[in-house]
């Protein structure tokens, strides 16, 4: 079948590219370009700058298939970049990567897909799709290492249908790496991406504070009885659950901080004891299902953080219900999952 | 691998025309040279005498002196070398839509609006020649590369005189397209490429006229001193070999493009009843251009849809990276969100008419297939 593959030019969707042309079907290459690449273009191990667009054209080359650059720069910049920027000057730790997964890449480029007359798309993501009588559904990969599942909770279950994920029943990166040698890819031995892409040297803080001025301004640490226990120097550096740049305020009565809670309007950052956390109960905005909403409270294991382990929860609604407390953060995801399979997720609203 | 593609049907000739039958018999030929024209001995005076030919040959087409020809290695270096070395202390005006080589070597320049139309109007330049009275070297391109768009020249070259002004034209797309010489353009210097006429890619040539005292030009590469100092380094001899071939054939040929003219017309027919715009359509332009924006739809897309039927069509001015910017040409004619949903189709020398029937039927799936965009 005609098929897209999202090329980054990293070794996984490379491998993704040849494992396609391999099995026959005609494969479309297309990468986006995220950003003005002459100002990345010092960055190493990020995916879509210069140096990437060349590998993955020259992979398209080497299996012998069309491939296109797409431009996404624009596109990118307004729900990705400026988001973050927004969603810490809001107080929260956002995740760009589920931003850029559900805008430029499976809305932009799943809706090329469509234009082009392709019957699917395909990504290198870490993640299996397991096809049933009653449609397809989400499951963590093979791979626990390099499960990506949490960033993706956001696919909407139309878009599911059309996606294909063939890294998903790979056993680890070095059998990627291998595929991508048997195929004779340049980019076999390739660094993993990592961290943010569009962050040129690896401080997203300074990208945030430019772009939102107010996120650098310093204001006062307090604990959550409104007592000043010390000061910092702008929202952009910290996040909830972090124990790092607390100074005076790192230790109180003996029990070792943790931002609990950023205050936007305030400018004041709140502490609480690291070892107590005391939230059972949050909202979430933006819920996606994979499967048909439930009517009913539903009691299923959710998942934080980007790693961190799975814990029990009942969703109701927007409402999410912990069994044991924790330390959710506003703008991080909350992902519903049964067993492997991800039933869904939604942002993490800040207390109101 | 994939199986063999569908045939590739060639409509991208303003990117690069296939190369003439004459022409690959030029290189081949000047490929068994092994002399540098620059050499004492007999093989260096075969090599040198090939190459004058090539200079005599070219600026005939052309009504130049072969002396004010320097041989360059295309159209961008062309460019840059006329205004560096004509532009020197001198005030820079370009037009709006004029090619990258051009905007790019002329980074400080003013720009000189253009009209809805595509063309400049005299009273525009008039008017910013009329500011200073500081010297000025003007560069307009003769045809758009985008459009086919030509200016009027020949007025816009007499209030160049008028103003004391220099003026260099880019005459890239229009060479062997449109009967274009160093006197009926009244330029002081023109640009012309070898493979936008049907020669290798890899030389061109900047043409001097005679206002150009001595057919002088401080160089941008001095090198051994070749091209009389104005450009060092070996030349190119089977690129310009072949790109003086193409030259005679194109400009022997120029009835060639009224048959361009009548098959470009079918296409937009077919494009205006599909929904599209014509753009530049009102104004005298290239028989072999036509620039077709579907409202709604991204020019990338149709691109992309187009080359997977096989047909190599483009948008906006070909990128090094691959992606398809928006046309700052389209852009400044005021067409607002249509400049990133124009895509160009340039007929070359050797179309065929059953070429222009499949592209069209092509064209028509396409518009009926793609989806459009989210209002």
């Amino acid at each position: 079948m005609r098929i897209l593959v999202a090329m980054s030019g990293g070794v996984d969707s490379s491998v993704v590219a040849a494992m396609l042309v391999a099995q026959g079907h005609e494969a479309i290459g297309a990468t986006l370009q995220l950003y003005d690449h002459g100002a990345a273009a010092k960055r190493k191990g990020a995916c879509c700058a210069g140096d990437d667009i060349h590998d993955a054209r020259r992979v398209a080359d080497r299996l012998g298939m069309p491939h296109y650059v797409i431009d996404a720069e624009q596109r990118f910049r307004d729900s990705v970049i400026t988001a973050f920027a927004d969603s810490y000057a809001a107080g929260e730790t956002p995740v760009p990567c589920i931003a850029c997964n559900q805008g430029v890449k499976f809305t932009d480029l799943l809706g090329l897909a469509r234009d082009l007359g392709c019957e699917a798309m395909a990504t290198g993501h870490y993640v299996r799709r397991v096809e049933t009588v009653s449609g397809p559904e989400m499951h963590r990969p093979r791979d626990a290492g390099r499960d990506q599942s949490w960033f993706l909770f956001g696919t909407t279950r139309d878009q599911l249908a059309f996606l294909r994920f063939p890294l998903g029943d790979m056993p680890d990166k070095d059998a990627v790496r291998a595929e991508a040698a048997r195929h004779g890819l340049g980019v076999a031995a390739k660094p993993d991406s990592q961290d943010l892409c569009f962050v040129p040297d690896g401080s997203y803080a300074a990208l945030v504070e430019t772009l939102r001025p107010e996120t650098a301004l310093p204001g006062e640490i307090v604990d959550r009885d409104g007592r000043v226990l010390g000061r910092h120097d702008g929202l952009a550096r910290y996040t909830v659950g972090q124990s790092r740049r607390l100074g005076n305020a790192a230790m109180q009565d003996g029990s070792r901080q943790q931002v609990v809670a950023l205050e936007p309007a305030t400018r004041r950052i709140v502490v609480g004891p690291r070892d107590r956390a005391t939230e059972t109960e949050f909202s979430l905005r933006d819920v996606n299902w994979l499967i048909p909403a439930p009517a009913a409270p539903l009691a299923c294991q959710v998942q934080l953080r980007a790693r961190e382990p799975v814990r029990g929860a009942v969703i109701d609604g927007d409402r999410v219900r912990l069994d044991l407390p924790a330390l959710p953060a506003p703008g991080q995801a909350c992902v519903f999952y049964q067993g492997s399979r991800v039933l869904g997720g939604g942002f993490i609203r800040r207390a109101a | 691998m994939s199986g063999p593609g569908p045939r590739l049907v060639y409509l991208d000739a303003n990117a690069s025309e296939p190369l003439r039958p004459q022409a690959r018999d030029a290189v081949l030929s000047a490929l068994a040279l092994s002399g540098n024209p620059s050499s004492v001995h007999a093989a260096g005076r075969a090599a040198r005498a090939m190459l004058e030919q090539a200079r005599e040959r070219i600026a005939a087409c052309l009504g130049a002196d072969p002396a004010g020809l320097v041989f360059t290695s295309g159209g961008t270096e062309s460019n840059a070398l006329a205004i560096a070395g004509l532009g020197a202390g001198r005030r820079l005006l370009i037009g709006a839509t004029e090619h990258d080589a051009v905007r790019a070597a002329a980074p400080g320049a003013t720009v000189l609006p253009v009209r809805p139309d595509g063309t400049l109007d005299p009273a525009t330049l008039d008017a910013a020649l009329s500011e200073s009275e500081r010297p000025a070297l003007v560069c307009l391109m003769a045809a758009n590369n985008e459009t086919g768009v030509l200016h009027p020249l020949a007025s816009l070259a007499a209030l160049c005189r008028r103003h004391g002004a220099r003026l260099h034209v880019d005459a890239v797309q229009a060479a062997g397209r449109v009967a274009l010489t160093m006197q009926s353009s009244g330029a002081d210097s023109m640009a012309v490429s070898g493979h936008k006429l049907g020669g290798p890619k890899g030389a061109g040539a900047l043409l001097l006229a005679g206002s150009v005292q001595g057919f002088a030009l401080s160089p941008s590469i001095a090198g051994g001193g070749q091209e009389r100092g104005r450009r060092g380094g070996t030349p190119s001899l089977p690129a310009i070999a072949g790109f003086a071939a193409a030259c005679d054939a194109a400009c022997a040929d120029l009835a060639r493009q009224e048959v361009l003219a009548v098959w470009r017309d079918r296409i937009e027919q077919a494009a205006v009843e599909a929904g599209a715009i014509l753009v530049g359509e009102s104004v005298t332009r290239l028989a072999n251009t036509a620039c077709l924006a579907l409202p709604g739809r991204r020019a990338e897309t149709q691109l992309i849809a187009l080359d997977l039927a096989g047909f190599a069509v483009s948008a906006g001015a070909a990128c090094s990276s691959g992606k398809v910017a928006r046309s700052h040409v389209l852009e400044a004619m005021g067409l607002g969100t249509l400049a990133g949903e124009a895509i160009r189709v340039s007929l070359p020398w050797n179309a065929a008419e059953t070429d222009i029937a499949s592209f069209i039927d092509a064209y028509r799936r396409m518009q009926a297939g793609m989806a459009r965009l989210p209002a």
